[in-house]
């Protein structure tokens, strides 16, 4: 299964959905949609990836690299994931420490509201 | 002698194949599930380690990958990857390249702390040839994460 994308707003926050597999042929694709967010001035996101079904390196790479764009403008990055075999590369990496990780999108947002 | 052998241009899109046909071996050998989701990330983050250390310097060569599944399932990726650069590999702190301040992605070494992790047995030989990073899960191998 290819990278599927698609972005919303919700409570001020932008929501972009990710599903389908994000390895080092995809990631770039992802990378464009976090990089071209941020430079319009959308700086609090949600990544719900509830869809999807691989995350390699690469794809923590952008992620890791979304994060520390945002940063730069006091934002966030938030993730919603709940597939174990997803999860297990971010423990494996240490990086549970570096994003917050929530089990629903509602969550996320209800948390990013400080 | 190697049981199945997969042969492919060092392109990022090629690793999905890979990873496929690693799966589908892993399964025939009965690994069990976890071992399943290691095989597949493991396999992926080795062969576009070498994709993207050889998309620099040896475009044109393949990337093979073979996969013997006598006893339990040995995979090896191999590269035609510079000496210099093959011996370059090493597992990254990827939780510090993280909280760095630079904003950058993490460095190609990420993918040998995956592998490490994720693997029972790995050897990494780097020759005048290339590289050759072996994978080994053993029949019982259902116990490993």
């Amino acid at each position: 299964m290819d990278l599927t994308l698609s972005t919303r707003s919700e409570d001020g926050r932008t929501v972009v959905e990710v599903a389908g597999e994000i390895d080092v042929y995809t990631a770039p694709k992802l990378r464009e949609q976090l990089a071209e967010l941020v430079d319009s001035g959308r700086y609090d996101l949600v990544i719900d990836m509830s869809g999807v079904e691989f995350l390699d390196s690469t794809g923590l790479g952008v992620l890791v690299g979304g994060l520390k764009r945002v940063r730069m403008h006091d934002g966030s990055l938030r993730l919603v994931c709940t597939q174990e075999r997803i999860l297990k590369i971010f423990r494996i990496t240490g990086l549970t420490k570096v994003f917050p990780i929530h089990a629903s999108v509602a969550d996320a947002i209800a948390t990013d509201s400080t | 002698m190697a049981t199945v052998e997969l042969r492919f241009a060092a392109k990022p899109a090629h690793v999905r194949t890979a990873r496929q046909v690693a799966v589908t071996l892993a399964r025939r050998v009965n690994l069990g599930t976890p071992a399943l989701d290691a095989v597949r990330l493991a396999v992926g983050e080795a062969c576009g380690l070498v994709v993207a250390l050889q998309q620099e310097t040896h475009p044109d060569e393949p990337v093979v990958v073979t996969f013997d599944d006598t006893k339990g399932l040995s995979i090896d990726v191999c590269g035609a990857v510079e000496l210099e650069s093959a011996e370059g590999i090493a597992a990254v702190d990827v939780l510090a390249a993280a909280v760095e301040p630079v904003v950058d992605e993490l460095p190609v070494g990420a993918s040998l702390a995956v592998v490490s992790a994720l693997v029972p047995r790995l050897d990494v030989v780097t020759s005048a040839d290339g590289v050759t990073m072996s994978m080994r899960w053993p029949a019982e191998a259902s116990a490993h994460a």
